[in-house]
């Protein structure tokens, strides 16, 4: 069968594959997306095809489809979330779980695994207290998750829509054209509790049903996979390891509202994205289920990808419609219709993000009810985090709502690395703010992060270390936001470019005594005078460094001390004298000759030469470990001065 | 240059929805955006002039000079910001001579920062043309240099 | 049109449906500062210059929020007070104060807002000033640009577009590097601006000012002698000399715009080669005559002419009225249809 002719089809199809794949009795699924990419995932896969093809064995899944058996195959997935311990390999049906895989690995795991009915232990993943996970489910960082949009993620190959068949796919779409009506569509979605998951948190049946409540014809289905946040990539990860998930989304959506046209919207800096997108979106095309005539019923729906140009503000609603139409991103400023009545092209429009659309298969599948039973009261399902910075298990994560940030960071990402301690956690990105240890017990949902100061954001989670300056982390968002305004209102165009300006003169030790209420005073005006979500928010990162680390911003201002040793102008780098074993690493490694010394001997940094590299503190041996870095600054004794000046 | 961009740009002929796609194309084919590229964008679609250069310079993908044969890109997202994205910027600008933002004098590289390439569990990351280089330590900038760049 | 009733700071109003709470209290002789709103323009809201209070709960901005009946807004309101001051002050921050000696002083909206809100040298001092060094393009023969003081209210872009259907300038970068500009920000002389100078009198600013302009001692109502269009004009005068045009707002006819020749195009009248008097060749040279002279000889001659040897050239340098007799002229006295008029190419 190659289409699906009416809904009652998707059944067969299920079967059709499910029974094609069952055939492969042995495959090894070699994860593909960016991080594992980076590791050199391509080439492991090409070593496996290799070693396999060796013995014989054609790994083609087409072959499977002709009613043969193959004795093993490969094939890439997308993203497991847990990258950072990548090249992951799963193979299959067993589920073992390699880690940190390399080509050369490859012959040792298609012998082990084929001809000895092994595990390769030194490959598995080890769990804290020493013991090896065999699965991928056994692993600390999996087990307290629940996955419901990166379900998928991993486990099939985005570039196969059969394999999305086996899997329930485009059951929810046949469902709703066998059985329900658009308003019942929107019913159940309304039911189910879905809040957006782009960061507003806006309840996304309540959107459907204005989109379908629009007079005006043509009407759009938008999908929103900008993903501005820097330092997240939960978005991309759907897109690239399970985009029909996304594709049946926006379908059922679109078959809701009465729209005829699609469009997703991605990241100019996701290229391997767009190519998953529009593979599947061709494949799904050739099978009946999207399209024209979708599954037979007479319903059209084209889906067409946009790449965005790289501008953080495109993230915005109108911004992103106005981008499509190839205007510059400038959001539409209040008061304004809404883009469920004036949107793409000036008709009506649905925009979600991407994951709130993956949800929707999920829910129409299973039920409002079952959705409704994970997480909280107000806020229902799952959240998905992009876990990283000091933090031992950084990877993407799905956990049901209501969990604790504690969890998150000690149970799932095993909390900070050695010798580190936990100091604060950001939520929300450039719109969000960081929470210290003692709301470390704050639930995950929307209201309560946005009690605390900060957002939930559409999911990155920055966990930060002692070594983590808030002064500077604030100033780092506010570069990011002043880069990112897109300019034309002021409060936000200028109030970022002074707020910048004056975190930057704190972390140079140029602050002022009454920078802070300064601070404090702007940040609220340009809170409440800017036009769009940016400029609105863009002062958070401010006021929660503030509200809870603002004894580091008095350390700045009144003793030019940066506590976290980061700010350069506030630091010294110092050889201690007790320690250095005179090895002269550090001085051939110093970029700018500032230390001296003969072998064997005490080596002393030229404070006047010293450009607070830290190059010295990386390459001084550990067991030596004499470079201390202090704060406030070591002051230049006058005579070098005059020397560096002369 | 109209011959090379006219493959490009007929499909476009009087099409005042596909800016950003055009652009896209053009700077595909030239490396950047010429004010030549530019104006014929104006000419084929029949906008503004003005109206091209306003949106090419909103976004950042835009380029509007030529750039080197070896492009780095050092990611400065939130994640690798904490994992010390900024020491190596530094470091890169050192190992290069050039600042962030800039092309060398013999073409050979361009070097800038990204906010977030996505692969933010494998911080500090820093993009050498197509390669992907996790966990970036200052000490080892040379090798990935070596390993990616072209000759 | 329907009437609606606002409150605005206490005060009732009366206002007409469709207009917005800034063009209500306009009309009435109220205040709002504002600095990116113009009448003749569709409001853009993005100075947030012009904020206040509505219905005791949001804050908006006046110059797009449309009227409704029993609306109360509060211009006073201390939340509103806050943001307005700080924009203000962040605008004066990032401005280079040279008032003194600046095209636009006096007649300046930045400092009139700045003056209304009460920017203090105490309040300024609390910022840090980076002011933008973008060289000033002065190739336009007529008005210069000068980057540093604008304030990006998009009026001029708005003006090029939605007046002069033009579009000459647009905003270019974007976030604090945006600015206003020509493609590549080649000078305003190579693009495709016509130097209407309508830009120029909106600006509220002095980040388009026209070169050498002189402030007039008194203003003579006038009508543009270019064109056949009859755009009023406002003339400046100082002493036996003009020395500044504006186009005259209750015109119907061009209701303030003009175009560069009627804008910029009079220092003819006081060029010392103008004709101030007849000229009669005799001998193979001009020579001056007097009026009487010379309508005396267009007469005799004229008489002479009657019938299809005679043809008339009209000009596009006159009034409609003038052109009118010019041809009943022809075709009553002289008896010909042989009338034409040099604006025909
Ligand atoms: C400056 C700015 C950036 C945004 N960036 C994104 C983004 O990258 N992805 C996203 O889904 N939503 C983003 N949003 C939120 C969108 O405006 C919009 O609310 C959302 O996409 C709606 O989808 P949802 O209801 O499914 O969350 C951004 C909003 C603002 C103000
Ligand atoms: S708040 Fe910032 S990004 Fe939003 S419209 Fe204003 S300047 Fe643009
Ligand atoms: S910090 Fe850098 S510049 Fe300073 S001494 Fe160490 S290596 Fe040299
Ligand atoms: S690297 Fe360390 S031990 Fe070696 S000379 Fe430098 S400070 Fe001394
Ligand atoms: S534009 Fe206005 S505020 Fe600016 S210098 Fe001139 S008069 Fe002063
Ligand atoms: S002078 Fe006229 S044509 Fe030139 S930019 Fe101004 S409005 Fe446009
Ligand atoms: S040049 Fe004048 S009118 Fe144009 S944006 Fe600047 S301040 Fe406004
Ligand atoms: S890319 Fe392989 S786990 Fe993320
Ligand atoms: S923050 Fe650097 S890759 Fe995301
Ligand atoms: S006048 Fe209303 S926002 Fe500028």
């Amino acid at each position: 069968m190659q289409k699906v002719n009416s809904p009652a089809d998707v059944a067969k199809m299920r079967e059709i594959c499910k029974a094609a794949f069952a055939r492969q009795k042995l495959r090894f699924l070699i994860c593909a997306g960016t991080g594992c990419i980076a590791g050199g995932s391509l080439d492991v896969y090409e070593e496996f095809k290799r070693v396999i093809g060796e013995r014989g064995i054609d790994v083609n899944v087409d072959l499977l489809f002709e009613n043969k058996e193959i004795e093993a195959g490969t094939v890439t997935s997308g993203c497991h979330g847990f990258c950072q311990m990548g090249p992951l390999v799963r193979v299959e049906p067993a589920g073992t779980f390699y880690t940190k895989v390399r080509a050369k690995d490859v012959e040792e795991i298609v012998t082990a695994t084929l001809d000895e009915n092994a595990v390769i232990e030194r490959l598995l993943y080890e769990k804290p207290d020493g013991s090896h996970a065999a699965t991928e489910e056994d692993v600390p960082f999996y087990n307290r998750q629940q996955r419901i949009v990166l379900g998928g993620c991993g486990t099939i190959d985005p570039e196969d829509i059969r394999e999305y068949f086996a899997v329930d796919g485009f059951q929810a779409l046949a469902t709703i054209f066998q059985e329900h009506s658009p308003e019942d569509v929107i019913e159940i979605v309304k039911e189910s509790g879905l809040r957006g998951r782009g960061g507003g948190g806006f309840p996304a049946g309540r959107k459907w049903e204005a989109g379908l409540n629009a007079k005006a014809t043509p009407k759009y289905v938008v999908c929103n996979g900008d993903e501005g946040d820097p330092g997240a990539f939960m978005d991309r990860s759907v897109l690239e390891a399970n985009p029909q998930s996304v594709i049946e989304g926006m379908t059922i959506a679109a078959y809701a509202i009465g729209a005829e046209f699609g469009v997703v919207y991605v990241r100019a800096e996701y290229p391997l994205a767009v190519v998953r997108l529009l593979k599947a979106i061709e494949q799904a095309k050739e099978y009946g289920v999207l399209g024209d005539n979708i599954m037979g019923t007479g319903f059209n729906f084209d889906i067409e990808v946009f790449q965005g140009a790289g501008a953080f503000v495109c993230g915005e609603s109108t911004a992103l419609t106005l981008s499509i139409e190839g205007k510059r991103g400038m959001p539409r400023v209040a008061p304004r219709p809404r883009t469920t009545e004036v949107g793409l092209f000036d008709k009506p429009t649905l925009l979600n993000n991407v994951k709130s659309f993956a949800y929707v298969p999920d829910i129409i599948r299973k039920g409002a009810g079952w959705f409704k039973s994970i997480g909280t009261e107000s806020s229902s399902g799952t959240a998905v985090f992009a876990l990283t910075g000091n933090i031992l298990n950084a990877g993407l994560i799905e956990v049901p709502m209501g969990i604790k940030l504690r969890e998150i960071i000690y149970d799932i990402g095993g909390g900070i690395p050695k010798g580190g301690s936990f100091k604060a956690v950001q939520t929300g990105g450039p719109s969000g703010g960081c929470l210290p240890e003692s709301l470390l017990d704050t639930p995950i949902d929307y209201d309560s992060l946005d009690e605390a100061g900060s957002i939930m954001g559409s999911g990155g989670m920055v966990v930060m270390d002692e070594r983590t300056c808030m002064v500077d982390v604030a100033r780092y968002f506010l570069n990011f936001t002043e880069e990112e305004s897109c300019g034309q209102c002021v409060p936000c165009r200028l109030g970022t470019k002074q707020l910048l300006e004056i975190l930057k003169d704190i972390c140079a030790g140029k602050g002022r005594k009454k920078d802070i209420d300064l601070l404090v005073e702007l940040s609220h005006s340009v809170h409440g005078g800017s036009v769009c979500g940016l400029g609105q928010t863009a002062a958070n990162p401010v006021l929660t460094t503030l509200r809870y680390f603002k004894d580091e911003y008095e350390a700045h201002i009144n003793d030019k001390c940066c506590p976290a040793r980061v700010c350069t102008n506030l630091i010294s780098y110092r050889i201690m004298e007790d320690k250095c074993a005179g090895c002269t690493l550090c001085a051939r490694a110093c970029p700018v000759d500032a230390i001296s010394g003969e072998k064997k001997e005490v080596h002393v940094i030229d404070q006047g030469l010293c450009i607070q590299c830290g190059v010295c503190m990386e390459k001084c041996p550990k067991k030596f470990s004499a470079v201390e870095c202090v704060s406030p600054k070591i002051p230049i004794p006058a005579k070098e001065k005059t020397e560096v000046v002369a | 240059m109209e011959e090379r961009l006219s493959a490009v740009l007929s499909p476009y002929e009087g099409r005042k929805d596909a800016l950003i796609p055009m652009l896209q194309k053009v700077q595909e084919e030239l490396g950047y955006l010429s004010e030549e590229a530019m104006l014929l964008i104006a000419r084929t679609t029949g906008m503004p002039e003005s109206h091209v250069y306003g949106v090419a310079t909103f976004y950042a993908q835009f380029y509007f000079s030529r750039r080197g044969k070896n492009q780095t890109k050092i990611c400065s997202g939130t994640a690798c910001h904490v994992k010390g994205a900024a020491r190596v910027k530094d470091a890169f600008e050192r190992e290069l001579g050039i600042s962030c933002g800039s092309t060398s004098a013999d073409y050979e590289h361009s070097l800038e920062t990204v906010a977030c390439v996505g692969s933010c569990a494998l911080a500090p990351v820093v993009v050498v043309n197509e390669d992907v280089h996790g966990q970036v330590q200052t000490g080892k900038i040379d090798k990935i240099l070596e390993q990616s760049i072209k000759d | 049109m329907s009437k609606v009733t606002i409150t605005i700071d206490g005060m009732q109003i009366s206002a007409d449906e469709g207009m917005t709470v800034l063009e209500a209290a306009q009309a009435h002789g109220l205040y709002i500062p504002n600095l990116c709103n113009h009448p003749d323009l569709k409001p853009a809201g993005l100075c947030r210059v012009c904020v206040v209070k509505m219905d005791d709960w949001k804050v908006t901005v006046s110059c797009k929020q449309p009227v409704k009946d029993g609306m109360v807004i509060s211009t006073e309101d201390p939340e509103v007070q806050k943001i307005r001051r700080n924009t203000v002050e962040l605008i004066v921050a990032d401005h280079p104060m040279t008032c003194l000696t600046c095209e636009a002083d006096g007649n300046c909206e930045l400092q009139r807002v700045a003056h209304y809100v009460g920017v203090t040298p105490e309040g300024l001092n609390r910022y840090r000033r980076k002011i933008r060094n973008i060289p000033m393009d002065r190739s336009n023969p007529f008005f210069d640009i000068d980057h540093s003081k604008c304030i990006l209210c998009g009026i001029c872009v708005r003006t090029c577009d939605e007046l002069q259907n033009i579009n000459a300038i647009d905003y270019a970068q974007r976030g604090v590097t945006s600015l206003i500009s020509t493609l590549g920000n080649k000078p305003i002389a190579d693009s495709r601006c016509e130097s209407c100078g309508e830009c120029v009198v909106r600006c509220p600013v002095a980040a388009l000012a026209p070169k050498g302009a002189q402030e007039p001692m008194y203003e003579v109502k006038s009508i543009c002698s270019y064109c056949g269009v009859g755009c009023g004009v406002m003339l400046g005068v100082r002493g036996q000399k003009v020395v500044s045009v504006e186009g005259d707002r209750n015109n119907p006819v061009n209701k303030g715009s003009l175009c560069v020749k009627g804008r910029y195009g009079y220092k003819f009248i006081n060029h010392p080669e103008r004709l101030s008097t007849p000229l009669i060749k005799k001998n193979g040279t001009l020579e001056e005559a007097s009026w009487d002279e010379a309508l005396d000889l267009i007469a005799e001659k004229f008489s002479g002419s009657k019938g299809d040897k005679f043809a008339a050239l009209a000009s596009a340098r006159i009034t409609n009225e003038d052109n009118y007799l010019i041809q009943k002229f022809t075709r009553a006295v002289m008896g010909t249809n042989n009338i034409d008029h040099c604006a025909r190419l």
